[in-house]
């Protein structure tokens, strides 16, 4: 008997892995002593499990544990880079990079920056959701201080070619920052060979705990960031407050776990989503978000045309996914990502987002497979639309008459 | 034998109901609380059962609590918040202030805002004559006196300097991270518009805490990118945290009548003590947490009798954690009047609802032999 509803939503966040959680408790428990005092053993046993921890995020992503800051999530990591950056350098320009797709942590923070007289281009991605190198080359000037460029989209999950973009970025002397919440576990990270100033993890999203994050900033050559939490002076004095321990080595463990299992772990959820893939493609007028090769193997995102949204999300409520990022579901507005691909509304409305995990099994699969395809052929009986369609009306070209 | 914790004003250990409360929501519960289907729902309703759980503590409605990641997050966002909705002018501050209320106060200048300290006596009381001057002085847009002391443990009137605030049209807000749990803390009767207070000082967790606020005060965001926390504070919900951060509120509640007397009668005996050896007592003579006895040995380094006092098996500090990796001596005991040779000799004891009257004896008598000890060996230096 599979428990309901199935939990297909892994991109909005990912359960603590037993494993993760078991490392974590002492540190809730006995070891509870707060890492910034000096004078006792219970600090100093809590300090020893920060640097661990430190230790393996770096590891995970080629870096070295002094460019390792902890901070509370990728939002905040998100804020710091792009906030801590452009004020530091708003002596050599103010004009900053990013691309429509990036989650609202990035978008909102540069349209503040906005506001405080900072000029954003926002490049639009190809129909396939990656960014085009000429165009992206095209934008950067000589006043530009930091582009913005996620590795992993958290809607389509496509993969950016941030080496590359590195690459451009290091040339035209602009700092590049990466939102890599969506990537750890899933994409190998190399930062000895990437040219990337700064990069934001989530722990949340790799089966470690909420409400921890880090970021890496680069020391060599070395960015320096304005701070955006002013305190006690923790983490070289670029994010002062308590560190929590048991976050931390929750995050530390989780990454220890995704460098080990990731290769693996990749190959059996890649078979996975190709089975969705398979069933679901068996369905007339479903239509893939985002390319499918440079894409991570956990993501599948579907629009079913001649469908509305809201009641196939009902339909299928026995499936716990996503229609537009959980961040901005609680407004109604159809998916930006998905609207800056080329998608129209409707077909933005009518997407759901599919993201497997550690834990899915192939059971689940083969539930949500049948599923969905009931329910989108009930739906579709119901659909005026669908009839007119499968006559071979071209909707287009229909009045539609106001009500 | 486990350490003797007497330092529960860095930190506290997690109450064991409020670690079963957490743990499903790692495990089980594991939903993004933003997330429409039932995973999402669940985490959603814990936030808000939380949400109430810590209003309910400090007098507060339920819409008045912004989580934020801790006590320092709190006081960035407030003081950075309420300075950016307003023209530049005067933001007031005690001298003896934590230093996640200090510098963002001091980041301030830099948009032309004027840093004007409060005065303190030499129990570290806020002398209410400067406030008056403070705010007669210069136009003044903030005023943020903390309710209790970390270092000294004492309490400040902060009803008082928040009526003259609110007297020349200033905002105010309290730092209320040390007294949640050991005094009662009412926002209402704290006459305050904004107030900070932390999970991981009332046995729940690290990495959690909130800024209460009333909501007719605008204040810009300071992490950006999603509507969380009513668009005030953008960023995953921190559920397993939350729900203990509300445990722990509930709990502390509970505890409000019998722990700070029981904190008392220790803290009493160990004064006792530590006078009878010759100590000074800072604070002494001021209004001040039951927990706390913030004392120097004249003579004596600090950071030498803390380190002493860990190998006989007793955890205290030598001045705040925040601040215990510096060699300077602590600007609060500065700002007391204390001399700097003196000040360097700081020791802070804050009792907790784990320690026993058995273990205050015998830390006076460890004490009392390490004070000896170190004595003996600075008479034979030349």
């Amino acid at each position: 008997m599979i428990k309901q509803p199935i939990y297909l939503d892994y991109s909005a966040t990912t359960p603590v892995d037993p494993r993760v959680a078991e490392k974590m408790i002492p540190y809730l428990t006995e070891k509870f002593g707060n890492p910034a005092s000096r004078s006792h053993e219970f600090g100093w046993e809590a300090e020893r499990a920060v640097e661990e921890a430190r230790e393996q995020v770096a590891a995970l992503v080629g870096a070295d544990p002094k460019e390792i800051i902890w901070t509370s999530g990728a939002t905040e990591s998100n804020n710091l880079a792009i906030k801590g950056a452009a004020h530091f350098y708003k002596g050599k320009g103010k004009h900053l990079v990013t691309v429509m797709t990036e989650h609202k942590a990035v978008i909102d923070t540069m349209r503040h920056l906005e506001s405080e007289g900072y000029e954003v281009t926002y490049l639009m991605p190809e129909t396939n959701g990656l960014v085009d190198m000429e165009k992206f080359k095209a934008v950067l000037r000589p006043d530009t201080i930091l582009a913005s460029v996620m590795l992993v989209n958290n809607e389509i999950g496509v993969i950016q070619d941030i080496a590359a973009l590195g690459e451009v970025c290091r040339a035209k002397g602009v700092l590049f920052h990466v939102d890599a919440a969506q990537a750890t576990g899933k994409v190998t990270i190399d930062m000895a060979k990437l040219k990337v100033d700064l990069m934001s993890f989530s722990a949340h999203k790799t089966y470690g705990p909420k409400g921890i994050g880090a970021l890496y900033v680069q020391r060599k050559p070395r960015v320096r960031l304005e701070a955006q939490m002013h305190g006690g002076g923790h983490e070289r004095g670029l994010r002062s407050g308590t560190l929590a321990t048991h976050q931390i080595v929750g995050m530390g463990e989780a990454f220890r776990i995704a460098r080990e299992e990731m290769a693996t772990e990749n190959e059996r959820i890649r078979y996975l989503r190709d089975r969705l893939y398979k069933g679901l493609s068996q369905i007339e007028e479903a239509h893939v978000n985002g390319d499918m090769e440079q894409r991570v193997p956990h993501n599948l995102n579907i629009s079913f045309n001649f469908v509305e949204g809201e009641s196939l999300i009902m339909a299928i409520r026995e499936l716990a996914v996503s229609s537009g990022s959980a961040c901005t579901s609680a407004s109604l507005e159809p998916s930006y990502v998905l609207r800056a691909l080329g998608r129209s509304d409707e077909l933005a409305h009518s997407s759901i987002r599919f993201t497997i995990g550690r834990f899915t099994t192939e059971e689940e699969i083969d539930f949500a497979i049948d599923l969905v395809k009931a329910k989108i052929g009930r739906l579709r009986e119901m659909s005026p639309l669908w009839d007119m369609f499968k006559e071979g009306v071209d909707l287009s070209t229909v009045q539609w008459a106001a009500h | 034998m486990l350490p003797a914790y007497f330092d529960h004003n860095a930190t506290t250990p997690l109450d064991e109901r409020v670690l079963q409360a957490m743990l499903p929501f790692f495990l089980e519960h594991y939903g993004n609380a933003s997330s429409r289907h039932e995973y999402g729902r669940v985490a959603r309703k814990a936030v808000d059962d939380a949400r109430e759980q810590v209003a309910d503590m400090v007098g507060a409605h339920p819409s008045q609590v912004v989580f934020v990641s801790g006590g320092t997050e709190a006081n960035n966002l407030l003081i950075k918040g309420a300075a950016a909705r307003c023209q530049p002018s005067q933001v007031v501050v005690s001298a003896v202030e934590h230093p996640s209320v200090t510098k963002p106060a001091q980041e301030l200048r830099e948009q032309g805002w004027k840093v004007r300290r409060l005065a303190v006596d030499v129990a570290g009381r806020l002398e209410m004559d400067d406030v008056e001057i403070a705010l007669r002085e210069s136009v003044t847009g903030l005023v943020s006196v903390m309710l209790a002391n970390n270092e000294t443990g004492v309490v400040q009137d902060v009803a008082t300097v928040a009526e003259l605030a609110r007297g020349v049209g200033a905002m105010a807000h309290t730092d209320a991270v040390q007294a949640l749990g050991k005094m009662p803390v009412n926002f209402a009767a704290l006459n305050v518009h904004a107030m900070t207070i932390s999970a991981h000082k009332v046995y729940g967790p690290k990495g959690i805490g909130a800024l209460v606020l009333d909501k007719r005060l605008d204040i810009k965001p300071q992490i950006t990118g999603g509507e969380h926390e009513k668009g005030l504070r953008a960023g995953t919900e921190n559920v397993p945290a939350i729900v203990g951060f509300g445990t722990a509120c509930a709990l502390a509640t509970s505890r409000l009548t019998e722990l700070p007397p029981k904190l008392q009668q220790m803290r009493e005996r160990m004064d006792q003590g530590l006078r009878t050896m010759g100590a000074v007592l800072f604070g002494d003579g001021a209004e001040r947490l039951a927990n706390t006895s913030y004392f120097a040995i004249p003579g004596i380094d600090g950071e030498t009798l803390v380190m002493a006092l860990d190998r006989a098996g007793f955890a205290v500090a030598s001045g705040s954690a925040c601040s215990s990796g510096g060699t300077d001596p602590s600007p609060v005991l500065l700002a007391m009047g204390v001399e700097r040779e003196l000040a360097r000799c700081a020791v802070r004891i804050s009792l907790g609802r784990d320690n026993e009257m058995s273990q205050i004896e015998r830390f006076l008598l460890a004490l009392q032999g390490e004070i000896l000890g170190l004595k003996r060996l600075v008479a034979v230096a030349p």
